[in-house]
């Protein structure tokens, strides 16, 4: 892989929209009956605007984003070797159904580790007032 | 009303502000089948088929479909979610990926048995170290959620 992505950074042009059905769906298919992630009026009397986002939704906000940098021909990543090597989440807030939410992509660091390829992309996701939400350290890598 | 204040909506456990080191999370066992992955695969939009098609999964070396890593850290993080009720107070959550979770193409699938202890507190937020299990195995290292008391 290219070294000189180290450091890049995309500002991804199209921000994404919460639906609640899609966080009801992402619920159904974790197999979460927790009424926060399925019932509007559950939600507003814990305190929240609408219906919360299970921890693990961001991957789904981040997906387009982080995928048009790990995806660019020049990076060189051999995507059908790839595994996932881990997965971090930090909150600053839930996400919420109506959330707007844009995505900074910024590769950390590429590293060849016994022969293998690894990246590690940071993506931070904010709200529409530009406010931090949740940043996202993943790391792939491909077998060489 | 203090009761009444703490416990909002949220299904909290009782008492969740006394929690100390070294409680032991309620265990979760997980049975995770090929009709999971598939929602899984509709509701993340991971439509990588080796979590769906046993000859992509075999071609690739794997010895059949797997669950998406993204799936097993889903529900391993449920441990954390069921217990504190709102899952606004997960302010981290992270782990590694070290061994697939095959998943049979019957009506019982694959078995993960979900585990978590507290294993530090400090300024009212709590590390929780989860363990996943899978055929005896651990499918996920250094899994661990921060959260709110």
């Amino acid at each position: 892989m290219d070294q000189a992505f180290v450091g890049r950074s995309l500002d991804f042009p199209e921000p994404y929209e919460v639906g609640i059905e899609k966080i009801r769906q992402f619920a159904d298919a974790i197999g979460d009956d927790n009424s926060l992630y399925h019932d509007r009026v559950a939600a507003q009397f814990a305190g929240h605007p609408s219906v919360v986002a299970p921890p693990t939704f961001a991957i789904q906000v981040i997906a387009r984003a982080q995928d048009a940098v790990m995806f660019d021909p020049s990076l060189g990543l051999d995507f059908s070797r790839v595994v996932h090597l881990d997965q971090r989440f930090v909150y600053q807030r839930p996400i919420f159904a109506g959330d707007v939410l844009s995505c900074v992509v910024t590769v950390e660091s590429i590293k060849v580790l016994a022969g293998n390829d690894v990246i590690t992309v940071r993506t931070d996701v904010s709200s529409a007032d530009g406010s931090t939400v949740v940043s996202c350290w993943g790391t792939l890598v491909s077998r060489g | 009303m203090a009761d009444l204040e703490s416990d909002v909506g949220s299904g909290s456990a009782p008492g969740l502000d006394g929690t100390e080191v070294g409680f032991v999370l309620p265990p979760l066992s997980l049975q995770v089948t090929r009709a999971q992955l598939v929602r899984y695969a509709g509701a993340s939009g991971d439509f990588n088929p080796i979590h769906w098609n046993d000859r992509t999964a075999t071609a690739v070396g794997l010895p059949g479909v797997i669950a998406h890593g993204m799936l097993t850290m889903a529900l391993a993080t449920r441990i954390v979610t069921s217990w504190v009720g709102d899952p606004a107070r997960v302010r981290e959550v992270s782990v590694r990926f070290t061994r697939p979770v095959v998943v049979p193409d019957d009506e019982v699938g694959a078995l993960v048995e979900v585990s978590a202890v507290v294993g530090a507190v400090v300024d009212g937020v709590a590390r929780v170290d989860i363990t996943a299990r899978y055929e005896g195995q651990t499918v996920l290292g250094k899994a661990r959620a921060f959260v709110v008391l």
